[in-house]
């Protein structure tokens, strides 16, 4: 009986983990191997250089802003992302009056989850040059020409986002506006995770708090939270990728793809430099494997000051 | 019965979890630096005769690859018609993109196509193209015959076309679009002010606040791609240094960032940008090219591209004319050299399956019939010589009169194509100087910096340039 079955598995997993080691374990494994040499990328060309790329690496300027750069966005990113969605979450489910009916979310909540949920549904290319537009740095930009016409920007100073490196709080604008539009874009998902999570909490809990005196306050640290915590680690996992990540708003928004002068340069952007226009595929790679390993670190990290016991209701 | 008892559901959630955060953020990354494994070079040549000089093959089949940006590829289907004519059994495969090294760069190592149009934005790095071996040198080409007219290829290039695509003293790069830079007014506007085009940066000082009581801004620049303003700075730093100076940049001299008349230069620029000449905001190219065309702005640099480019937004009544870039006046070295040269480089892979028939196109493009569909269809030169004479255009004609009158050497900078570090460092430091952020001595420091680090560098292959 069992041996049947191990069989039948194997018979449907057979196609999708070959494929899955050959097109994605394989260029890991390639990739791990070229990392090990100067390959330029255009030819056939290589020479084995040890471990010369990753010594490199402690020494590369660009690396060190780059690392701080996205550790930045590791930060904020999932931090206000979840702020943020977990307020929005609150309000649209427990947030409104309370009634004969029982605990309501903010008049009008239904639509209000459409819209937020809406930026979910947009490529991020398509994100990010819509945010162009609205980030332009001149009086036909969305934000400055409004800020122009109610005069709280002057005519020839507008805001220059995108373009601004001085630093706010000892971090770059343009990192700030970039995280402006990662959680605009990120939220809205995530409020919709946490609105489905907050619905199988069963409404006598918070019945029996009210009743208690618990005011909005202490329903949501005290109960919402708590009965959340799964949720919350799940989604702060999630947007470690994308902090970790970030390469489209990047790309797309920032001049030279990583300035004004490096002062939005993040791995991704560094390791594209190296491999694709320095020509260096093998410093590029070793890039790239440092940051997988960074990853897992990071990974392992997560998983294990999320570990708690679940509650059941 | 569960299939597997020992994995409990939150065990796998976790495990799937860890797995994802490990693939997600490193997976295109790590998959984009896989490579290939080599193929081998076959050579399929036909008879060699004076009309077929490199043995072009019959029945068989050329792939061309042409880069679909500013000039557009309708000329590069008239240079298949004229192409197809003489030989009538060859199938040309053409096809066109904006995205060049995205596509071509991955079958370099492999099977590439046969004439490849490396440009625009998406470019495959020329200098590692040619220090990988991934490229074809074409000096063949320069010596073949003409393909319409008296003497050899190489006699009916426009000076400058040869040097620029040539590098380590071989010839790689056949580049068809010859343009000028400098920069751009509106000639039926500085007429009706009475305004004449400056010559120096005296001269401009002396014009802005003329221009600036209009309530125009007297300059505009692209803010976001480094490489537009580096081009005004180089071609100062030129007219004020002199070509030696240039050229000892490029070839990473000791202190070559430090000679005389570099900082002067830069130092013009810089105030330029203190005495708030520039209009504010941070534009791209053509959105701060669509400025000046709306009269925000009474100067633009940019080279001879800009008329196709705007084409459909141009008001009426506006006559764009170029004019030289400005240099400092009595002390420069060189205050008539023109910025010009030969762009838009065409390329045959080194592992091209039909390399015969892929040079024969290419004469067919630098061909006297090819070059003047080129200039009319583009509104641009052509590298070969005589393309524009029966081209009826006020910018053409103007670059044309700048042409006239310009010395032999043409300002030419090379080290951005040499060293991918010195382009990254110059295009920030030129948006940093345009922004006011540096000034031009710091903008000198760093740069030689940034050149004795690449120079210092033992894994970064050196080039020189002589001329």
């Amino acid at each position: 009986m069992r041996h049947g079955v191990a069989r039948f598995v194997t018979g449907f997993l057979a196609l999708p983990v070959g494929l899955y080691l050959f097109y994605v374990v394989w260029p890991f494994l390639q990739a791990a191997g070229y990392s090990l040499t100067d390959w330029g990328g255009y030819s056939d060309r290589q020479q084995f250089v040890g471990l010369e790329n990753y010594l490199r690496l402690f020494t590369d300027e660009l690396i060190r802003k780059a690392f701080w750069h996205n550790v930045f966005f590791l930060v904020t990113v999932p931090l206000c992302t979840i702020a943020l969605a977990l307020f929005l979450a609150f309000l649209l489910n427990v947030g409104g009056r309370e009634d004969k009916a029982g605990i309501r979310g903010v008049f009008g909540s239904g639509l209000y989850k459409v819209i937020f949920f809406f930026p979910q549904v947009l490529s991020l290319v398509v994100i990010a040059v819509m945010w162009q537009q609205i980030y332009r740095a001149d009086g036909q930009g969305l934000v400055n020409g409004v800020l122009m016409k109610i005069g709280l920007v002057a005519e020839d100073d507008p805001i220059t986002f995108m373009y601004d490196p001085e630093p706010f709080l000892g971090v770059p604008a343009v990192l700030w506006w970039l995280l402006l539009i990662a959680v605009w874009s990120g939220a809205g998902f995530y409020m919709v995770l946490f609105s489905a999570a907050m619905q199988s909490i069963p409404k006598d809990i918070y019945e029996a708090a009210i009743l208690d005196g618990a005011g909005r306050f202490h329903t949501f640290f005290r109960i919402t939270l708590p009965l959340l915590r799964d949720t919350v680690s799940v989604a702060w996992v999630y947007l470690g990728f994308i902090a970790l990540d970030m390469f489209a708003l990047v790309y797309i928004m920032t001049p030279s793809q990583g300035g004004p002068n490096h002062a939005s340069e993040i791995f991704a952007s560094v390791i594209h430099f190296n491999a694709f226009q320095k020509g260096q595929f093998g410093y590029a790679c070793a890039i790239a494997v440092a940051l997988a390993i960074f990853t897992i670190l990071l990974a392992a990290f997560q998983l294990k000051i999320t570990r708690r016991e679940r509650i059941e209701y | 019965m569960p299939v597997t008892p020992e994995l409990d559901r939150r065990t796998l959630l976790r495990r799937a979890a860890a797995a994802g955060l490990l693939v997600t953020p490193a997976a295109g990354l790590l998959s984009a630096c896989a490579g290939s494994t080599p193929s081998q070079n076959n050579a399929n040549t036909g008879e060699k005769s004076n009309d077929n000089p490199f043995g072009v093959q019959e029945n068989s089949a050329v792939k061309v690859v042409i880069f679909n940006g500013g000039l557009g590829d309708a000329w590069a289907k008239e240079d298949q018609a004229i192409f197809t004519a003489k030989h009538q059994s060859v199938t040309v495969n053409m096809s066109s993109t904006q995205k060049i090294k995205t596509e071509e760069q991955p079958k370099m190592a492999t099977t590439p196509s046969d004439v490849v149009m490396n440009s625009g934005a998406d470019m495959m790095d020329i200098s590692t193209l040619v220090n990988e071996g991934a490229i074809e040198p074409l000096d063949d080409l320069l010596a073949a015959p003409a393909w319409d007219g008296a003497g050899t290829v190489a006699d009916s290039l426009l000076p400058g076309t040869v040097a620029d695509g040539s590098f380590q003293g071989k010839f790689y790069v056949v580049n068809i679009a010859y343009t000028v830079w400098g920069n751009w007014y509106n000639s039926a506007l500085f007429s009706k002010q009475g305004w004449e085009p400056p010559k120096t940066f005296d001269d401009f000082f002396a014009l802005a606040p003329k221009i600036k009581a209009t309530g125009m801004a007297p300059y505009v620049y692209d803010a976001v791609h480094g490489y537009y303003p580096r081009w005004a700075l180089m071609a100062t730093i030129w007219k004020s240094a002199g070509k030696q100076a240039v050229i000892d940049i490029d070839n990473l001299k000791e202190n070559a960032w430090r000679a005389e008349g570099v900082l002067s230069a830069l130092q013009a620029w810089e105030k330029l940008v203190k005495d708030k000449l520039v209009l504010p905001g941070k534009l791209d190219h053509t959105q701060s090219q669509q400025a000046w065309l709306d009269g925000k702005a009474a100067f633009i640099q940019v080279g001879t591209w800009l008329k196709n480019e705007m084409a459909a937004t141009i008001p009426p009544g506006f006559e764009m004319k170029i004019s030289d870039y400005w240099g400092l006046g009595a002390t420069d070295k060189a205050p008539n050299d023109v910025y010009a040269g030969a762009g838009e480089g065409i390329v045959v892979p080194s592992k091209a399956p039909n390399k015969a028939a892929a040079k024969e196109f290419l004469r067919a493009v630098l061909s006297k019939a090819g070059s003047a569909k080129f200039a009319e269809l583009t509104k641009s030169l052509a590298s070969t010589s005589g393309s524009g004479d029966n081209v009826q255009d006020s910018a053409l004609a103007s670059a044309n009169e700048l042409m006239k009158n310009a010395p032999k050497d043409l300002v030419s900078v090379k080290f951005w194509n040499f060293y991918a570090d010195l382009d990254k460092e110059s295009q920030n430091l030129s948006e940093e100087l345009m922004a006011g952020r540096i000034t031009a001595a710091q903008f000198v420091d760093k740069m030689q910096a940034a050149a004795d680090k690449v120079a210092k560098d033992s894994s970064i292959t050196k080039q020189t340039r002589d001329a």
